[in-house]
């Protein structure tokens, strides 16, 4: 019980903090200040394309995993969770030699059509997808795991294919699995700062999300840091209750 | 069991003493910790190695943008000595009432445009980083860097469009090193000790020049021994590291 509310505590006091501290007379101005509308319109894009491409890319992948056995399977799960381990700013590091003009990839874009993708909204939805879409396959592979394989069996016993058991009977099962995966997968893109800065830089509008932002803010201007801080906490807060509550059947 | 319990306790009790009573023991090169502008690293590294050879102290170097120091400074980080990369910044410090005394500038330096290796793009003054097509990074204007960069720019009457703001000068320097952009603005001593890019110079008339003051802290627990490394700084051998680093002397 003690340790709970130590646990507890330890979470709240600096958002205590926050609250405390906050310049209440110049919140609504900070909220209403176009810089804060852009930042928030710009993060909250990034973090719902980056859930989106966890979500196209991550339910196969976790798919595999959960179907393979063995030294492989360690092997690729060890390699998906590697982002969530690695400090952020290593991974736009990575992001950089892969995907930058002179990357492994990237020079290969770069000489046949031109593109660039470091510096663009395209690299900070790469960069917030690159560390928060393994949230999204560890709980999605969980799911499948717990899966009860009689449903997919009894469905193929009743002659259904294997993508009408797939999309028709282990996808609904998978449901809860899929939700709290993305909801942890779009809250950590939400707050992601390291990878984004290396890898797409800032820029107001095309890649200053609101935690870059925030870090721009905190060395001039620490009150608006403290109002962006608390508009991105409050935005956070609303979506995972009202998430909670319409799709993980909060009991 | 209780034994080894009231052991324990007992060297927990001597050695919480030790800290603060026990005054017959000074070490012998006074550890101390510099809040040093980003920009400084190279310079102060050799500086430091220095300074603990010749047991003038045993520094340890807390490098972030000047910005994020004086930001932590005013936060209560403790240190011993703050070296600043403007003197907007140190004057925010004081003002603070967190120096132990005046500050005195140690170095100078000066901007130089920073392009890739050999110079591909063959940039020549400010006025071609205005230039389409090409990838232009610059530091924020929070940074000192940054503020400089964006008078130098207005001297020359160039507007650019950067491709982004970055929050460090190791930050314009490290992508114009990568290869992602074209050119950047950065310091004279960042293209000297990087070794990575190549330095295009800017004329004097629409450069710069970036005063560094240095300051010994008041939350400091040796006033000796940071003043010692200050006046080491001055020094004919300390400007000489500086100058060989790419900065100004004094």
């Amino acid at each position: 019980m003690v340790l709970a509310g130590l646990g507890l505590l330890f979470f709240l006091l600096p958002l205590a903090g926050l609250i405390f501290r906050a310049p209440w007379d110049q919140a609504l101005a900070g909220i209403t200040a176009p810089e804060t509308a852009t930042a928030l319109e710009l993060s909250l894009f990034c973090s719902l394309a980056a859930t989106a491409v966890a979500l196209v890319l991550g339910i196969p992948l976790a798919l595999v995993l959960s179907r393979t056995t063995g030294n492989l399977r360690n092997l690729l799960r060890a390699l998906t969770t590697l982002p969530m381990v690695l400090p952020p700013v290593v991974g736009g590091v990575a992001l950089l030699l892969a995907f930058g003009r002179h990357g492994l990839v990237g020079s290969l874009l770069y000489q046949a059509f031109g593109i660039q993708i470091p510096f663009t909204t395209a690299a900070a939805i790469m960069a917030e997808t690159f560390v928060a879409m393994p949230f999204l396959v560890i709980a999605v592979e969980g799911g499948l795991r717990a899966l009860d394989p009689r449903y997919e069996e009894a469905a193929r016993a009743l002659g259904a294919r294997g993508w009408m058991v797939f999309a028709r009977v282990t996808l609904p099962l998978l449901r809860p699995a899929i939700f709290s995966g993305a909801v942890l997968c779009w809250a950590r893109a939400l707050g992601e700062f390291g990878a984004t800065i290396t890898f797409a830089g800032n820029f107001p509008g095309r890649t200053q999300t609101v935690p870059v932002a925030v870090y721009v803010a905190l060395e001039t201007r620490p009150d608006s840091a403290i109002v962006l801080s608390l508009i991105l906490l409050a935005v956070s807060l609303a979506i995972l209750v009202g998430m909670r509550d319409r799709w993980l059947g909060a009991p | 069991m209780t034994k080894a319990v009231v052991a324990m306790l007992a060297v927990v009790v001597v050695a919480g003493c030790g800290g603060s009573t026990w005054t017959g023991y000074e070490p012998l090169y006074p550890p101390l910790t510099i809040f040093a502008a980003s920009s400084l690293q190279p310079a102060f590294d050799k500086i430091g190695q220095k300074a603990i050879s010749q047991h003038i102290a045993t520094p340890s170097f807390n490098y972030a943008g000047t910005q994020t120091l004086t930001a932590q400074l005013l936060q209560g980080g403790p240190g011993d000595v703050f070296a600043s990369a403007d003197a907007a910044h140190m004057t925010s410090v004081d003002s603070a009432d967190l120096l132990a005394g005046p500050s005195r500038i140690f170095a100078h330096n000066k901007l130089e445009i920073a392009v890739g290796n050999g110079n591909p793009k063959g940039i020549q003054t400010l006025a071609d980083l205005s230039r389409a097509g090409l990838v232009v990074v610059l530091a924020d204007p929070s940074v000192p860097a940054g503020k400089y960069g964006q008078q130098a720019l207005s001297k020359a009457h160039v507007t650019v469009k950067p491709a982004s703001l970055e929050l460090q000068v190791t930050g314009v320097l490290n992508k114009v090193a990568l290869g992602e952009a074209d050119a950047g603005i950065v310091y004279v001593s960042d293209i000297v000790t990087s070794g990575k890019v190549d330095g295009v110079a800017i004329p004097d008339d629409q450069n710069i020049v970036a005063d560094y003051p240095i300051a010994v802290l008041k939350s400091t627990q040796n006033q000796a021994a940071a003043n010692a490394f200050i006046n080491f700084v001055l020094s004919g051998e300390g400007q000489g590291i500086l100058k060989a680093s790419g900065f100004l002397g004094v």
